[in-house]
């Protein structure tokens, strides 16, 4: 059996009642799959940042020298951006649970994408532009 | 939405959502805190300071075991979404999330509370 005849299977297994929407679908395949990346992820976050160093060592110097890696500018930006379509995902499923009228539910899908749209360009402008050597005054 | 059974499997599912909705809460604002490196050491270490203040290394445990809860029960979920005929050991796969839990969260915790043990206690 393929991949996505067993997934198909599985979601409809679990969403009688959902409707034929491919889009559905896919929110509900995305957020397994971008789930299993960011426990790998989110668990190597937790081990630097809390774990091996503490609040106590994050400062800027901290954020400058991890940055001169490409390496981990790329670990942040895709942590960021999967953590931040999960979570997006996350609400709009509980704005169609929980915002019956219609008005409002227009109006709170619109704020979610905005605000996804929003952090997900703030945070990538971050990471992006950061161009300052360790030690290095502004 | 899912097909549930036993009170422990909907409080499980409950626990997911606000776990899920306390994480991007608190994503939002280190999107925003991280920003601040942009204006430089200044602006980024004052604000990074406020959260050596002992109330938030206690917020900041409680972050952790929501994400790994969040991370732990989400497997579960995996687990019955995917594998077949799980329906009978629903109850031992809940019991298997808090022990996993457990060896993940306790020790991470000891780690991060050290500091202000040391505060507390002389």
């Amino acid at each position: 059996m393929s991949v996505t005849t067993s997934v198909a299977r599985a979601y409809e297994h679990r969403h009688a009642r959902a409707s034929s929407s491919n889009f559905e679908l896919w929110s509900w395949y995305f957020f397994r799959v971008s789930g299993v990346l960011i426990l790998f992820l989110v668990f190597g976050h937790i081990l630097v940042v809390h774990i091996l160093n503490s609040v106590d060592d994050i400062t800027y110097a901290f954020v400058a020298e991890r940055w001169q890696s490409l390496g981990w500018r790329f670990y942040d930006w895709l942590l960021l951006a999967l953590a931040l379509t999960h979570g997006q995902n996350g609400l709009r499923v509980m704005i169609e649970d929980y915002i019956h009228p219609r008005g409002w539910r227009i109006a709170a899908h619109t704020a979610n994408w905005t605000i996804l749209g929003a952090f997900l360009l703030l945070g990538t402008l971050t990471i992006v532009t950061f161009a300052t050597m360790p030690g290095v005054e502004r | 939405m899912l097909r549930l059974r036993g009170r422990e499997i909907y409080f499980a599912w409950l626990l997911h959502r606000i776990s899920g909705v306390a994480i991007l809460l608190f994503l939002f604002l280190h999107i925003v805190d991280t920003s601040l490196v942009g204006f430089g050491p200044g602006a980024y270490d004052t604000f990074v300071s406020v959260y050596r203040f002992p109330a938030f290394r206690v917020l900041e445990v409680a972050l952790v075991a929501g994400v790994v809860y969040h991370g732990v029960n989400g497997v579960r979920v995996l687990v019955v979404d995917f594998v077949e005929n799980t329906n009978a050991i629903q109850r031992q796969l809940w019991w298997l999330v808090w022990l996993v839990f457990a060896v993940l969260f306790l020790p991470a915790a000891f780690v991060m509370l050290r500091p202000v043990v040391a505060v507390t206690l002389p």
